[in-house]
């Protein structure tokens, strides 16, 4: 029980970004597919900070005594990815906005029909 | 000059990145395909000043802002990625040179500008992807490039370049996160994301089973970059809407740099037998190459649009790219370089030879081609002379490939593999001969035509790439030997 409790971010990574993954893959609206990514990048930026967390550990700031303190480069490293994350979401939504314009629809499955018609 | 020397790798990225936001700024359509034009000089100058201290002094290493590298993120670049930049830098040019008169018939000229800012960022993040040493400045790299690439789609004519990108965009960012994963993965057990360091403290870890998970992550998250069967779904629909000039400029170089990182992360860091399964995921990677370049074909053949032909046979061409790493010798990765250089020439001349029918007649199927072998001479020949080096004809580049890869297979004993090679040749030649067929024999003798060729300005770009095609065909001496050279550095022994 305690490993299962110990390694709970752990758990809640992987239960997130199967979720994520799937809605990517079943959800046939384009928002929903995009908010699929949006959830799968995250269990990610998760995994990222839980590896970098220390337990008992501070922010690393020079205080002059020795601490213990958690790691910042992951932390780092996901402020970049999360950027990265916003970028994408705002290209895909805007793609979107272009083929509701040129479609009337954002649904893959009518979207799919228009083109073998 | 000489000041700049020892900055020239930082110069490859940071000049494109610089001129991305000239062109938004600027707006004039002419003037922004005179910035790109200039910097795609500069640049591919810069690579081959790159190629030549490498070859002279050995492995540059650049650290960022003066930050060495286990703290800071360093670029690496030895004869293997020396070797990419080349190309991608040389490819980059022609495509600019070519969307000089394909993108304005193509596109609004309100929004010209911003198809080169595009450009400019997917050049840049290709080129930082070659370069970088830092395995999350990689990732970071090739999010530029592929954003700005699902930008690129996404300027087709028809409207269905829209659903191409946005299934690109979908595809692609489950493919980059998965690469985060990897590299997430790889951090927590060694503390680094430098390559170097990586190659260096795996192999004490071996035994540990997030490695395999790890290597997992990474190898699936890249072959959907580059494209490798069974992970090319994205493909066929992007190379097909995209304007002409950008599936010319993708084909050549976006799915090549990712074959890179992809032989620089498996062979560099991944070395051949150093974990217990390593053999049967090197023969996971010949499976998918060998099986890429068959399917791929066979569909390719089927196909009635030669944008959507050509997309398809090129996953089959990366198919035996594949198979060349997936041999893991050097002779083995040396072919896949060499296939990575000359597939790079042929595919970006077909697909550019493409467009050149695309602005003579309006349509890129291959009933536009019924009689092009009379009323446009020069286009046909262009794509005749591709297909031929596709097939792997001899004096063309495809065969040169073609050899170094079934001598790779005889060297192991492969002999089998050698053959699946030679009979892959076959599927390509009967996809080939559909358009010869078409644009050669399916003419009456007696009609006359009238010639209605492309415009110069598209076809000069088309045929300096065919004659290179020829070229480096039948003088294979520095291509041939530049491969080896990067085969040995990715292996990570001095020549």
């Amino acid at each position: 029980m305690t490993t299962f409790l110990g390694l709970l971010n752990y758990w809640v990574v992987i239960a997130l970004m199967m979720t994520g993954l799937y809605i990517v893959i079943a959800a046939s609206n384009y928002i929903k597919k995009i908010i699929g990514l949006n959830i799968f990048q995250t269990a990610v930026f998760i995994m990222y900070i839980s590896i970098g967390k220390v337990s008992g550990g501070t922010a690393p700031i020079l205080t002059g005594q020795p601490e213990v303190y958690s790691n910042p480069l992951p932390h780092v490293l996901i402020l970049t990815a999360i950027v990265v994350g916003v970028a994408t979401t705002a290209l895909g939504l805007a793609l979107i906005v272009r083929i509701r314009s040129a479609f009337g629809t954002i649904d893959d499955h009518d979207v799919q029909e228009i083109i073998s018609e | 000059m000489t000041a700049l020397t020892p900055h020239l790798s930082a110069l490859q990225v940071v000049l494109p990145l610089l001129a991305a936001p000239l062109c938004t700024i600027i707006r004039l359509p002419r003037v922004t395909w005179g910035i790109a034009m200039v910097v795609g000089v500069l640049c591919s100058i810069n690579a081959i000043a790159i190629l030549n201290q490498v070859q002279a002094n050995g492995t540059i290493i650049y650290a960022l802002g003066g930050w060495a590298a286990p703290w800071g993120i360093e670029y690496r670049i030895d004869d293997a990625n020396a070797f990419v930049l080349l190309i991608i830098s040389v490819i980059n040019v022609f495509g600019i040179l070519y969307a000089r008169t394909s993108i304005p018939a193509e596109l609004s000229k309100d929004r010209i500008s911003w198809l080169y800012t595009a450009w400019l960022l997917c050049f840049t993040g290709l080129c930082g992807i070659t370069i970088s040493g830092d395995v999350f400045n990689v990732f970071v790299f090739l999010e530029i490039s592929s954003l700005s690439t699902y930008v690129l789609v996404s300027f087709g004519t028809d409207k269905r370049a829209l659903t191409a990108a946005l299934r690109y965009l979908i595809v692609g960012t489950v493919a980059a996160t998965f690469y985060v994963i990897g590299i997430g993965l790889l951090y927590a057990l060694t503390g680094t994301l430098n390559m170097a360091d990586l190659a260096q403290r795996l192999p004490d870890l071996s035994a540990q089973r997030t490695v395999l998970v790890a290597f997992g992550f990474i190898a699936v998250g890249l072959s959907i970059k580059m494209a490798l069967f069974p992970f090319h779904t994205w493909l066929p629909n992007a190379y097909t809407f995209a304007p002409n000039a950008v599936t010319a400029f993708l084909a050549g170089t976006a799915t090549k740099a990712a074959i890179y990182v992809f032989m620089r992360l498996v062979l560099t860091i991944f070395p051949a037998g150093f974990f217990a399964n390593s053999t049967i995921a090197y023969l996971i990677i010949l499976a998918a190459g060998i099986l890429g370049a068959f399917v791929a074909s066979t569909i390719a053949f089927f196909r009635k649009d030669l944008k959507r032909m050509f997309a398809w046979s090129s996953i089959g061409q990366i198919g035996y790219m594949a198979i060349g790493l997936g041999l893991a010798t050097s002779a083995g990765v040396a072919a896949s370089f060499l296939h990575l250089f000359n597939h790079a020439l042929m595919k970006t001349a077909v697909f550019m030879a493409i467009g050149c029918l695309f602005a003579a007649t309006g349509s890129t199927t291959l009933t536009a081609l019924k009689n092009a072998g009379r009323t446009m001479p020069w286009t046909t020949a262009a794509i005749l002379i591709g297909g031929l080096s596709l097939i792997g004809i001899p004096f063309t580049t495809g065969f040169v490939s073609k050899w170094y890869l079934v001598t790779a297979a005889l060297e192991l004993d492969m002999w089998w593999l050698a053959a699946l090679v030679l009979a892959g040749s076959l599927v390509t030649a009967a996809y080939v001969w559909k358009i010869v067929e078409t644009a050669y024999f399916r003419t009456d003798p007696d009609a006359t035509f009238t010639r209605s060729e492309a415009p110069l300005s598209l076809l000069i770009p088309t045929w300096i790439l065919v004659i290179a095609n020829i070229y480096f065909g039948v003088n294979a001496q520095f291509t041939g030997a530049q491969a080896l050279r990067a085969a040995n550095a990715i292996f990570g022994f001095a020549p």
